[in-house]
């Protein structure tokens, strides 16, 4: 028993997880979103729920460029945590509930230790967090689907995605049992993605295949300039797609969709 | 037919027994006046009451908050009261750091508002937040680099100071001083009042600069975030200084509308007049660092996070006009008028200026708090609007209720206005009842 402890303790690597998403490969089918869903336990919506109440970790936004029919192109934008670098939620949580991990570089939600004041939601360009405006609750026999690894937020608190942390965790532990300092695994959203448009890697491992996708010219972020460094990569080879990083445009975009 | 009878006598006995608790030599309406005026705000106060068991009893969702306007009407007027609750700080430094002696004759009733306006927002603020039960959660796991960790500390503490600075003012009322330790009490409060005046000064000073830096540090929102000096955004620095201009706008405004509605005169013109004047100082002082930061950010700021600021302006309702208004029409005007001595003697002048100056700032709070969560950052996002439902109104309806009606009774029952005997002097002696 000790020894195994000792072996565990042995995976002290340090990593810095990012993602690349392909919006050249991405149809917009939503798959993310329901295996998000489930596999984080969000509670179904009760009727009274809005797009703006609802909890989405996942968000695909269907973004159109601005010429007219028939020339009208479309591109779909899968939104989450951006897990940044200088997180400027974290700056601002008055009780320390978000922390970003320095051994995994994700940014992590204390959903025990929120109270709920919204600060950080204020704080996030990418509006990347979701209160739980309700109590969640599942109708009579959908309480076994579940995850036994993930726990089910209360009313109350702010929420986000965290690369699926109980994922990573049983990845580490299965890491850790088998000796080795190699943690691999994959979020919901990358698994369930049908176009193979999701893939996590690690950003400091030279090695890792993510390095190459990082590099390319086609590849950007959203809203760099500000300098929260996030950690999530988008790719598109379509000029008017890549525009769409940076500033607010006031001709304005209503085709948001909920996936 | 004997219950008729027996109205007028126990109606007489009833006002005299409650005469006994007004100060000797002032004049207050009878108790039958008085109950018809706060059964109102007693009702407006059950309402406000039943929304706030909504929210506590089935959550945030009862309100028309959401996941993009996070803050909402709440934390937007808690911002403008707390702005217009400084008088009590403004004027505690005013008097006890600088000696100030004219201040005396409004420092009660300023005080009295600074308490009314701190814990209504602390109020609303338990029922704003998901899981009140844990905000004591920030003193035992404090985020040193949090604004909000600032805020809630000075708030806090600045309360514990005001209810003790309240404290004396209520132990001097008639009948409760009669008990002799209560009157010692009183005066071994009373010696530490200097003490508390500077502590709050203090507090407030950091508080209501936190309350600024909350905005200004949000990187996120290129519309709100400032650069500034070390760890404080310039927003830190004209929050305090807003605040300080408009506290003895406030206290004017209070003080006015408490003449007009009990058709008596509280304090000397001469009190208005050096109120009007520090707020036409510190008002004039303001607007022009704001007016130089507003330019730094349009120049500078802006563009390095990526956005062409004229672009905020152009999403409705929220065109350049906002930002005219609040800089010169509730800005300069009002300074203005309340610097220049030729305009704030003339008749309604204080008053109109007192009125521009507290808007000026109440329109400053909204454009931090609703148009900065408005504005879309991502390029694909949309501009959002949100109008707060009968919950929200009716809980904040319930805070000015809760203000209205303390400060009706502490007025009726304490001696706010040292100056009211004096210039009321003569209509009264005849209806005063001693203390048995």
């Amino acid at each position: 028993m000790a020894a195994g402890a000792k072996e565990m303790n042995k995976t002290n690597r340090k990593y810095r997880y990012g993602m690349v998403i392909d919006l050249d490969a991405c149809t917009g089918c939503g798959a993310c979103v329901v295996a998000c869903a489930v596999e984080n336990n969000v509670a179904p919506a009760p009727a009274k729920v809005n797009d703006r109440t609802s909890i989405t970790l996942m968000r695909v936004f269907q973004v159109k460029d601005p010429a007219p029919m028939p020339a009208r192109k479309t591109v779909f934008v899968p939104m989450m945590c951006m897990q940044c670098d200088d997180p400027p939620c974290e700056h601002v949580c008055p009780q320390q509930a978000v922390e970003l991990d320095p051994r995994t570089g994700i940014v992590d939600q204390m959903v025990q230790r929120c109270f709920g004041c919204r600060y950080c939601m204020a704080a996030c360009p990418y509006h990347a967090r979701y209160f739980n405006w309700f109590d969640p609750e599942w109708p009579a026999g959908m309480e076994q689907t579940l995850n036994p690894a993930v726990a089910p937020r209360m009313r109350g608190v702010v929420e986000k995605c965290d690369l699926c942390h109980g994922r990573f965790h049983e990845a580490q532990d299965r890491a850790a049992l088998e000796g080795s300092d190699n943690i691999t695994y994959q979020p919901a959203c990358a698994e369930s993605c049908p176009a193979q448009a999701i893939r996590i890697g690690d950003l400091q491992n030279p090695e890792d295949p993510i390095q190459d996708q990082i590099r390319k010219p086609e590849t950007f972020q959203f809203l760099v300039k500000l300098g929260t460094k996030p950690k999530m990569f988008y790719q598109s080879r379509r000029g008017w797609v890549k525009r769409l990083a940076e500033r607010a445009s006031p001709n304005g975009n209503s085709n948001r969709r909920d996936a | 037919m004997a219950a008729s009878a027996m109205k007028p006598p126990m109606a007489a006995e009833i006002a005299k027994i409650e005469r006994q608790w007004i100060a000797r030599g002032l004049e207050r309406c009878s108790p039958l006046v008085f109950a018809g005026w706060m059964a109102p705000w007693l009702i407006m106060l059950g309402a406000g009451v039943y929304a706030s068991y909504l929210c506590l009893r089935y959550g945030l969702g009862v309100t028309a908050l959401d996941n993009r306007f996070g803050f909402g009407l709440w934390i937007f007027l808690d911002l403008a009261v707390i702005a217009l609750g400084a008088g009590a700080f403004f004027s505690g430094f005013l008097l006890y750091i600088l000696k100030w002696k004219e201040i005396k004759a409004v420092i009660s009733s300023a005080v009295v508002l600074g308490f009314l306006c701190y814990s209504g927002a602390m109020a609303v603020l338990a029922i704003d937040v998901g899981q009140p039960l844990r905000s004591w959660f920030t003193f035992w796991h404090p985020n040193v680099h949090s604004m909000l960790t600032e805020v809630t500390f000075c708030i806090t503490f600045y309360l514990i100071v005001l209810t003790v600075e309240y404290l004396p003012i209520l132990l001097k009322n008639r009948r409760i001083k009669q008990v002799p330790s209560f009157l010692v009490f009183e005066w071994e409060l009373h010696k530490l009042i200097p003490v508390m005046a500077g502590i709050g000064c203090l507090l407030s000073f950091f508080h209501q600069g936190s309350l600024g830096g909350l905005f200004g540090v949000m990187r996120g929102r290129p519309f709100a975030f400032r650069e500034g000096f070390a760890i404080w955004p310039t927003t830190f620095f004209l929050f305090v200084l807003s605040a300080a201009a408009v506290g003895p706008s406030f206290i004017i405004l209070t003080t006015k509308l408490v003449e007009k509605i009990t058709s008596k005169r509280l304090v000397k013109e001469q009190i208005y007049q050096t109120l009007a004047r520090t707020t036409g100082v510190l008002l004039t002082a303001y607007i022009a660092l704001k007016s130089v930061d507003t330019l730094i950010w349009l120049n500078s700021t802006s563009f390095n996070a990526g956005f062409a600021p004229w672009e905020y302006y152009e999403w409705k309702p929220f065109g350049g006009w906002i930002l005219f208004a609040e800089i010169v029409v509730f800005g300069m005007v009002p300074a203005l008028m309340l610097l220049s001595k030729r305009i704030r003697t003339r008749r309604g002048a204080v008053v109109l200026g007192a009125l521009l100056a507290c808007a000026g700032v109440v329109l400053n709070r909204f454009v931090m708090t609703i148009q900065t969560l408005a504005l879309p950052t991502l390029s694909f996002d949309e501009f959002m609007t949100y109008t707060p439902n009968w919950v929200e109104f009716a809980v904040f309806g319930m805070v000015i209720a809760y203000a209205v009606i303390v400060y009706s009774l502490s007025y009726r029952y304490l001696n706010l206005f040292p100056q009211e005997k004096e210039l009321s002097a003569g209509n009264v002696e005849v209806n005063d009842v001693p203390v048995r």
